[in-house]
């Protein structure tokens, strides 16, 4: 077959400015071959390169005792304890599963389990953070099911339990959903496998299925362009994912990795067989000599460009020590799997590739793999034609039938139970979940080890979009508060940072706000960023999504006996607000859903005061004086008090005073930060009283557990006054009522 | 005693059996590769749940062609206690060592949650030390649990007490509100003619601890070793 002849044209089509076309000529000192063109292009596109992020994400703190690999691997990595490491990660699939809901979703499953037993950790948990366009939208639910069913078809089959997660719904993701997907898996501290081609002579291994046409330029075209009218066009992009191939592989890479003969592995996900060959090089300082007549393939007549562009799922790059190969065959015949041994490290610095005994690419792997271009795009302050980020109070209406407008909320999309959607996810399967999906966050034990771990997703877009800085803050301390709602520690954190188009200075204005703002709360929280992911381009026809720094967060849990769940568990019990009533009511979901306003300024957050309240929850739960705990997020103290009432097996009211403030709305729905809800025997007050002063957190009693009705007064008035079931019956029906 | 867990290539509770079996009530157990032929002298076989091979066709039609089965039959033959967990269940109809077959769930959704179970047959090595009646509360987890089975199968299973488990509600009352997959005659578990096979779509071994909040799931396993 003729290969196109290459000039600035065809880079430009590839994705290349002239620029970088040129930098490209210079580094080859000729022009490229239509092989070496691609390679270039996938690896210096954004969602490689990391082009466009790379100066602003080294704002991050990414150190600390715990801290057993940071940034710059396929996942980050902390020590849990008793020889153990638990390795996680976040990444987005957005473009494809818009595109194609069900395969996008699954095969960003695929990707991100793969990125984790790359290192040497049997995966052992998956969460998700979804946002989807508005619910009257036409093709809202048809990206729900599909998404759904694409992280419940792929997470099943392979038996990693999906164990918590969050879903929003926003007009602004019409055009640009989220998929965003964490995997953790743990290892044993000592033996963390890395992507990294060292020793000349040893063998270079390609593993797993075969090599197809499928995804070829994904990592390009589809995560590195904003959509246009035609994104129908580009489901050829997406991959398509087989979770049984990725079963075997995983099976098989453990085994393997039990041997002595692995060096380096790595997943060939976004750019396949180039960025990993390239990438596993230039941490080594060596070179990759690729012979693509031994590459297995599954289609007729494919040539050497598509083969190293291929995005084909389940596939690994394992470089082995010489005079295992016949072990490593073994154990993949085992599984019957491909194991074919397709090239050999040099010393030569070069990527070299041959194909029918010619040679079709030589690239030196330091200019490409680190001499991607690193741009300081402009950044500007977006000028907002109405005054969003002003809201006058007065001239809104206080709420007059608090109780109904609690029931509209718990109705809502935003607020409702979710169990429509982790009823289709495996959750149980490993057998260590302790806190189902429901709570503030998942709490899975480690076998053989007396601590747990929680984990959360978080993050508050509507915020973001207010004040990017301010929400990115609030995004992390309310993940690390949803983690000390169920006794944990924060440990550290992955983020998919999900932004519009970076060459739009308002963009990378918003972006490096998040940047800056997450980088404050991890500094005050110690709370390191071990690693994730940057999405760009999530914009359709000029019009971007809210910003989303989706935060993903890990704590530990000391005993693991001692893990907390949300829901109000006795009859009689105090309940305790830690942290102070509050009453800003800008950004928050009430006024949103019932006063369709996005305005305000976001809830303040002192790091310090957030700080307080969590130890303060988190020493009560490890004292075992509590029997539920629960973050005061969207919705406000009102619908944190209806959720704490619906446990899944019977549910109890509880009658609460509140102190009259200034607006009864902003009293039950403002969005304050660093409140935490507690529930607990009466005896046990004293000594909650006790760790609130140490740890300076103001604390009030509010009422008591029990009955079936929530009943809710502020001053002499009781304001909401309902019978737990027909709260929970908007509430556990809106999702599959509007799912029908 | 001694538990044999059959492993193929797409199970994924097989480590949760073992744990179970070897680090919660201490008995002996280890891992039988579906391509080997032995038991490794095994007094009792877990067929666990997952997706055997894929399950892309229908669940467990090809995890009976595996080399293991043909032994695993023989065992069964013999009277050997064999237990099939949700996917275990499935293969098990499929290899006709249990009667009828399990079809898509009613809503044509995977389900994940906590049902109970009516215990209705004590006469096996799996249910023996379990009251007749007792409800049990154990999750399920599976797209593909809807028992099915021809009329005539349905009343010799039941002349011949040979169903051992029944969807319910927290009391023991049979309802169709408490039969999550729209199983025939709400059945969650059968048994073989002579009662030494067992399926079940409920996971006894995803509650056996009470770290996980519920042990009902133990006395299956402990009537077995009691035996």
């Amino acid at each position: 077959m003729q290969e196109p002849s290459v000039d600035l044209d065809l880079a430009q089509a590839h994705g290349l400015t002239p620029e970088e076309f040129e930098k490209v000529r210079a580094i080859l000192g000729r022009t490229p071959t239509f092989t070496e063109l691609g390679i270039f292009s996938v690896m210096w596109s954004e969602h490689c390169s990391y082009k466009s992020s790379r100066i602003h994400l080294k704002r991050f703190p990414t150190t600390g005792p715990q801290v057993l690999q940071g940034p710059g691997e396929n996942a980050g990595a902390i020590d849990i304890g008793g020889g153990l490491a638990a390795i996680f990660k976040m990444e987005s699939h957005n473009h494809p599963s818009y595109v194609e809901p069900y395969q996008g979703a699954a095969t960003g499953v695929g990707g991100i389990l793969r990125d984790i037993f790359t290192m040497g950790a049997r995966p052992i948990a998956s969460l998700n953070s979804l946002r989807f366009g508005s619910p009257e939208h036409p093709r809202t639910k048809y990206l729900v099911g599909g998404v759904v069913g694409g992280i419940a078809g792929y997470g099943n089959c392979i038996g990693i339990p999906t164990v918590g997660g969050e879903v929003m719904f926003h007009p602004g993701y019409n055009g640009n959903i989220l998929v965003n997907v964490m995997n953790l898996g743990i290892a044993h501290a000592g033996r963390i496998f890395r992507g990294q081609a060292r020793g000349p002579g040893n063998t270079v291994f390609y593993v797993g299925s075969r090599t197809g046409r499928d995804g070829i330029h994904g990592a390009s075209l589809l995560a590195s362009a904003s959509f246009e009218a035609d994104s129908e066009a580009k489901r050829p992009t997406v991959q398509v994912g087989d979770p049984f191939a990725e079963k075997l592989l995983l099976e098989a890479c453990l085994e393997l990795m039990k041997t002595d003969s692995i060096i380096g592995i790595q997943d060939m996900g976004a750019a396949g067989l180039t960025s990993s060959s390239v990438e596993m090089a230039g941490r080594g300082g060596t070179g990759i000599d690729l012979d693509l007549d031994r590459v297995p393939v599954r289609e007729e007549r494919m040539t050497p460009y598509e083969m190293m562009l291929s995005e084909s799922q389940e596939r690994m790059l394992v470089v082995v020590r010489r005079g295992t190969e016949e072990k490593v065959r073994e154990i993949f015949r085992k599984w019957d799997l491909e194991g074919v041994a397709v090239g050999e490290v040099t010393s030569t610095g070069h990527l070299s590739v041959k194909f029918r005994g010619k040679r079709v690419a030589d690239i030196p792997v330091k200019p490409i793999a680190e001499g991607a271009p690193i741009l300081k795009r402009p950044m500007e302050r977006p000028v907002r034609e109405d005054s969003d980020s002003r809201l006058d109070l007065s001239r809104i209406k206080d709420v007059a039938n608090p109780g109904k407008a609690l029931k509209g909320l718990l109705a809502s999309l935003n607020l409702c139970s979710r169990e429509w959607i982790y009823r289709q996810y495996d959750h149980m399967v490993r057998s260590n979940t302790i806190v189902r999906p429901g709570s503030d966050a998942a709490v899975i034990r480690i076998k053989g080890s007396q601590h747990a771990l929680a984990l959360t997703t978080d993050c508050n877009s509507r915020y973001c979009y207010l004040d990017p800085r301010a929400g990115a803050r609030i995004a992390v301390a309310e993940a690390s508060r949803n983690l000390a709602c169920s006794g944990a520690v924060a440990q550290a954190l992955t983020d998919c940072l999900n932004f519009g188009n970076p060459e739009r200075p308002e963009v990378m204005w918003q972006f490096s706000e998040c940047v800056d703002g997450i980088a404050e709360a991890c500094q005050s929280l110690e709370i390191p960023v071990i690693g994730g992911n940057v999405s760009f381009y999530n914009e359709t026809e000029g019009k971007g999504i809210y910003p989303t720094p989706t935060i993903g967060m890990v704590g530990i849990i000391e005993d693991a006996r001692s893990a907390m769940q949300c829901h109000f568990a006795r009859e009689g019990d105090l309940v305790v607000l830690v942290g102070t009533l509050g009453e800003e009511l800008g950004g928050s979901e009430y006024l949103s859903q019932v006063h369709q306003l996005e305005a305000g300024a976001v809830p303040q957050l002192d790091l310090a005061r957030e700080e307080a309240v969590q130890y303060a929850c988190i020493d009560a739960i490890t004292e075992s004086l509590v029997a539920s705990a629960h973050d005061c997020s969207e919705g406000g103290i009102a619908v944190a008090l209806a959720e704490s009432c619906f446990h899944p097996q019977g549910g109890l009211g509880a009658e609460v005073k509140l102190p009259a403030g200034k607006r009864l709305d902003a009293l039950l729905f403002g969005e304050s930060q660093s409140r935490i809800l507690l529930s607990l025997q009466k005896a046990n007050l004293p000594k909650l009283e006790k760790i609130c002063q140490e740890r300076d957190a103001p604390f009030t009693v509010l009422g008591t557990v029990g009955g079936n009705r929530l009943k809710i007064s502020v001053g002499q008035d009781a304001e909401i006054n309902a019978t737990v079931a027909e709260l929970r019956k908007p509430w556990s029906e809106a999702f599959p009522t509007w799912m029908v | 005693m001694k538990f044999g867990i059959v492993v193929f290539p797409g199970s994924n509770c097989e480590h949760d059996c073992y744990h179970v079996v070897k680090h919660v009530l201490k008995q002996d157990a280890s891992f039988l590769w579906h391509k080997e032929k032995t038991l490794a002298h095994s007094d009792c076989v877990i067929l666990p749940g997952g997706f055997a091979h894929g399950d892309y066709l229908r669940c467990g039609a090809m995890a009976k062609f595996s080399p293991i089965m043909e032994t695993v039959s023989r065992f069964a033959s013999d009277g050997g206690p064999v237990v099939g967990i949700c996917n275990g269940f499935q293969i098990l109809a499929e290899a006709g060592l249990l009667p009828g077959a399990l079809i898509r769930n009613r809503t044509l959704h995977y389900l994940c949650q906590d049902v109970y179970l009516r215990t209705e047959s004590n006469a096996s090595p799996f249910t023996r030390k379990i009251p007749h009646g007792k409800v049990l509360k154990m999750p399920i987890g599976h797209g593909e649990g809807c028992y099915y089975a021809d009329a005539k199968t349905l009343s010799r299973l039941e002349v011949e007490g040979r169903i051992a488990f029944r969807y319910c509600d927290s009391k023991g009352n049979l309802d169709e509100e408490s039969n999550p997959n729209g199983s025939l005659k709400s059945i969650a578990g059968v048994l073989n003619e002579r009662g030494n096979v067992l399926g079940l779509m409920p996971h006894p071994d995803r509650c056996a601890e009470a770290i996980l909040g519920n042990e009902d799931g133990r006395a299956l396993f402990e009537s077995v070793i009691s035996r």
